[in-house]
């Protein structure tokens, strides 16, 4: 018998119910990418180090690259293109703005969806608990000050209108 | 937390803050697309049809290539084709090589020909559906190998037994040189003491851009003409190398940027892998895309120079005044020397340090190893040579027994000596390094240094301070490459922009650069916004770099600490020269008195005095682009469509003596550390650091500040966790992110910050490039760590990169690391 190289997978990613035929070895991050275009998604390692690729799984902040595409069948999936709602930024993203977060922004949707889970679970964190939530994300232009600065406005509400 | 602490006292060269937007942190342009992941990176744009790339790389450093057989990759279904060196060799020329004798007699390919001469060094390329086929056919390829003897230390690959890489070079000696400057013998005749230095050794290591490097790279079979889209940083110069190796005119290659995940000079040396993609896509007639895996960034795409220093010497008065240092230095180069020499000449930009040494001999030589090559790395060859002088510092106050904060003091260069020229003709433009020392060392609290001593030795642990004091040399004179070999044809610098007026009102801004975080569209808009009396929310400037409509320069891209300087004077020209224009319109319009009794304010062309005549620019605009029948003749030349090209005003060197200024702008970082080591096991953490920076007039405070975290980060980083080191087979240890720490958020220890703004005189916004800082952060981890290990037996600090482990030997066996150190009678 052949063996089977690739699978239907229904998922729901930002609201949206997708049905696909997925190669048994793609990973998430790539089927979000390449075939449903959600670009904001970024790669920045081959090993599960660097964050870039962070979204939610069904209320999990998850590594994209770290899961098959055929692992998230049934799941209910978050990317950064969900976080701005009605044409307006979410507080984090408007933080991350007020307070000069983000260089090249490579990094900036995977920390985004990290700290967004964070604030789901914590609406209060300390420094420490900020900068350990973030601890899975790399990012190689701030220096972190500012991100954590930011996740800590964004949690107390004082982000610019 | 961090802080931001300005000065208390206003020093006086700092100016009265400017009205308009040009000096606040404004909000910025690039964020919205970026935090809703809406960015365009080179791999977010696709093409119907296109090949994923995946290169077949050596497993070898060093081997001789006996056979390649594609055959078995080609016949998987769903692989569209190959390309091995055999194809490269005939299709191409070898890339353009800046060096003299015998390193420009070395041949570098897109791919290896003949030979491969580093682990991870491209030796064919399979293009295919999709990225997991290309990986997985990329595995079907066979390579037979002979593999030979591995040469893997600058020093003693110019021995004349070493195995040699470049036989058609015959050594591998890239480049070598002396530099004599001042009086050295008569320096060591006025010397009280000379204090000599066996050896100090800086490593190997990279900034490691978050974003891979890569491409997605179309041909058009009508025009013969390809376009990449890309993350290249420097395009101007990477078409220099790109075009005469394809035997094409530099108008067939099109280089796109947009949003690009980081530089730090990573992404100026990917002609190499460009070029693979362009003989690709013209074989194959598809678009072909290459994202560079992370392991492949380690192995295979630049390294930052590593640097050996022996036989220091420097001679010393007896109050501690320091007249200047002898050395010879060894360069790696890795396998190809690519954007080398040039590091051999970089180092000059600083080469007294922020110190008043006048009598310098040192003599330079790079070679070519079994490693990956290396690359311009933030802070490029200057951080080596600041590295340098600031363990010269340290380890001489050490020895001498002087306090390293009295001991900078006395050797610093004045701030009533600015400008002044260095030893070797740089011109040092402005700075007070004494003052910005008095606010880091403010910062972390110096007046109670001994009393924080005794608390942490009552905890077991040993407390040291260490100073960190570097220049980032911006807007570089390329004339220096003269220096290494005269026959170069490089000289001064460039960068355009193009301000235009356009229809409806709309201003619209062009760069040359290729912005990877430093926030060009942000600042560009405040210049213009004061130059047009509009805001920066009415100032559109273009996201990214494409060379096809001529908006660039020789020069053009992101690199070297230059934008605030040429970058921003280019957008001055440019808006200036609109301006005029808007006015010149307007008075022939409004039938006033001429040009210079237009103002331009709120979006409006106004005649002074009469409030009532007024042109708003959307008049002006439309007048110009489509309602222009019957305008007077004097007008020809208005096209409200405004390109400006700065040239710094450099000079070509003295390329008997090397003499002459080699970079325009001098930023200062000074930088305080102190440290508290455990006495046991040789871990330690930073407790209190503080950044100052001087980098002239500020345009935008925050984005100023963000850079300084970064680099920070970036040093720290390399003290203590980066290391690219290598085994005896010439196998990078450290591929990866699992294997090559880099700071993490829990890493990264409280970031004070101070400034002063000592504007440049040589820049008209009084701006200077900052962006690579002097990597003081390593230098101040190290001088703090010999500070704190004093008490056990003084053991001395001489390689840049200290892990905990090589604390724990210095603590161990401090005898060994004073070895090579020692004070002499002057002659
Ligand atoms: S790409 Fe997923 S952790 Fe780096
Ligand atoms: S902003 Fe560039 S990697 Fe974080």
């Amino acid at each position: 018998m052949e063996p089977v190289t690739s699978k239907r997978v229904a998922v729901t990613v930002n609201g949206a119910l997708h049905e696909r035929d997925v190669e048994a070895r793609r990973l998430l991050v790539h089927f979000l990418r390449d075939e449903l275009d959600l670009t904001g998604t970024h790669v920045g390692c081959d090993t599960g180090n660097c964050g870039a690729c962070t979204v939610i799984v069904d209320a999990k902040a998850v590594k994209s690259c770290m899961l098959l595409a055929v692992q998230v069948d049934g799941a209910t999936i978050e990317t950064i293109e969900s976080l701005a709602s009605d044409g307006g930024l979410h507080p984090l993203q408007q933080a991350f703005s007020d307070h000069h977060a983000l260089q090249c922004g490579y990094c900036t949707p995977g920390m985004l969806m990290s700290a967004k889970h964070l604030l789901d679970h914590n609406a209060e964190p300390t420094e420490n608990e900020i900068r350990r939530a973030i601890q899975g994300n790399i990012c190689r232009c701030t220096g972190y000050v500012n991100i954590v600065e930011a996740i800590a406005a964004a949690a107390k509400g004082e982000v610019s209108a | 937390m961090s802080e931001t602490t300005a000065t208390t006292a206003a020093p006086e060269q700092v100016e009265a803050p400017q009205k308009g937007f040009a000096g606040q942190s404004i909000p910025r342009k690039e964020d919205k697309r970026l935090v809703q992941g809406e960015g365009v990176f080179f791999d977010d744009v696709k093409r119907h049809g296109m090949g994923y790339v995946h290169f077949v790389r050596s497993p070898y450093a060093h081997a001789g290539i006996v056979s390649i057989d594609v055959s078995a990759a080609e016949a998987v279904e769903g692989v569209y084709g190959t390309l091995i060196g055999e194809e490269v060799a005939a299709q191409t020329d070898p890339f353009f090589e800046m060096s003299t004798p015998p390193g420009n007699e070395i041949r570098d390919y897109a791919l290896a020909v003949g030979k491969v001469r580093f682990a991870g060094e491209p030796v064919a390329a399979v293009v295919a559906e999709t990225r997991e086929l290309a990986r997985d056919a990329a595995e079907l390829v066979e390579v037979e190998y002979e593999p030979l003897e591995p040469v893997l230390d600058a020093v003693a690959a110019v021995e004349p037994d070493a195995a040699v890489l470049h036989d058609e070079a015959g050594s591998n000696v890239v480049w070598s040189g002396t530099f004599d400057w001042g009086d050295y013998d008569q320096a060591l005749a006025e010397a009280d003491r000379v204090v000599k230095i066996d050896r100090l050794y800086f490593h190997r290591f990279s900034s490691t851009p978050l974003e891979c490097a890569g491409a997605l790279v179309e041909y058009d079979r009508g025009t013969a003409q390809w376009t990449l889209h890309c993350n290249h940083q420097m395009p101007g110069i990477g078409i220099v190398w790109m075009a005469p190796a394809l035997r094409v005119g530099s108008d067939k290659l099109r280089i796109v940027t947009q949003d690009i995940g980081g530089g730090f000079g990573n992404k100026i040396t990917l002609h190499p892998y460009f070029v693979a993609l362009c003989l690709l896509a013209r074989k194959l007639n598809r678009p072909v895309q290459w994202t560079e895996w992370r392991t492949d960034q380690h192995t295979a795409n630049t390294h930052g120079n590593e640097r050996t220093f022996l036989d220091v010497e420097v001679p010393v008065k007896a109050d501690g005044t320091m007249l200047g240092y002898k050395v010879r230095a060894f360069d790696d180069a890795g396998a190809f020397p690519r954007y080398e020499p040039l590091g051999c000449i970089i180092w000059a930009q600083v080469t007294p340090g922020c110190y008043r040494w006048r009598h310098v001999r040192v003599d330079f030589t790079q070679a070519c190893t079994n490693k990956s090559p290396t690359a311009p790395n933030r802070g490029y060859s200057r951080m080596q040579q600041l590295w340098f002088t600031e363990r010269v510092i340290d380890l001489v106050a050490s020895e001498l027994g002087l306090d390293p904060v009295e001991v900078r003091k006395r050797n610093y260069i004045r701030s009533d000596e600015m400008p002044y020229e260095t030893p070797n003709g740089c011109v040092y433009d402005s700075g007070d390094y004494a003052r910005c020392l008095d606010i880091a060392l403010d910062l972390v609290g110096y007046e109670r240094l001994e009393e924080r001593r005794r608390d942490a030795e009552s905890r077991g642990k040993l407390l040291g301070l260490g100073i960190g004091s570097t220049l980032d040399s911006g807007t570089n004179n390329f004339g220096q490459s003269q220096l290494l070999n005269p026959e170069l044809q490089f000289s001064g610098n460039n960068e355009v922009a193009s301000v235009r007026l356009d229809i409806f009102g709309e201003i619209v801004v062009t760069l040359g650069t290729t912005p990877q975080g430093q926030s060009h569209e942000t600042v560009a808009a405040q210049v213009v916004a004061d130059l047009l009396g509009v805001t920066p929310d009415d100032v559109h400037v273009r996201a990214g770099h494409d060379s096809y409509w001529n908006s660039h320069a020789g020069f053009s891209g992101t690199y070297a600490s230059q934008f605030a300087v040429t970058g921003l004077e280019a957008v001055k020209g440019a808006t200036l020269a609109l301006a005029d224009q808007i006015r010149r319109l307007a008075a022939v319009i409004l039938g006033a008195e001429g040009p210079d009794s237009i103002e331009l304010a709120e979006g409006f062309a106004k005649v002074r005095d009469n409030p009532e005549a007024a042109l708003p620019f959307m008049a002006c605009g439309a007048i110009i682009n489509v309602n222009n029948a019957g305008l007077p003749p004097e007008l020809d030349d208005v096209t409200l469509n405004c390109r400006y090209v700065y040239r710094p005003p450099f000079q070509v060197p003295d390329t008997e003596r090397k003499f002459g200024n080699l970079t325009l702008t001098y930023a200062t970082q000074i930088h305080a550390c102190v440290v508290e080591v455990d006495r046991e096991t040789g871990v330690y953490e930073i407790v209190d650091y503080a950044a100052v920076d001087d980098c002239g007039t500020r345009i935008h405070p925050q984005i100023v500040e963000g850079q300084v975290h970064g680099a920070t980060a970036h040093a720290l980083g390399a003290a203590t966790f980066e290391t690219f080191p290598y085994d005896e087979n010439g196998m990078l240890q450290t591929s990866n992110f699992y294997d090559y720490h880099v700071p993490h958020a829990l890493d990264m220890p409280p970031l004070k910050t101070g400034y002063i703004e000592s504007p440049s005189p040589f820049s008209s916004l009084g701006t200077k490039g900052m962006g690579e800082g002097g990597g003081a952060g390593i230098h101040a981890v190290c001088a703090a760590l010999q500070d704190a290990l004093r008490p056990l037996g003084n053991p001395l600090v001489t390689e840049s990169h200290n892990p905990y482990h090589r604390v724990w030997e210095l603590m161990r066996d401090p005898e060994a690391s004073r070895a090579g150190v020692e004070v002499g009678a002057a002659r």
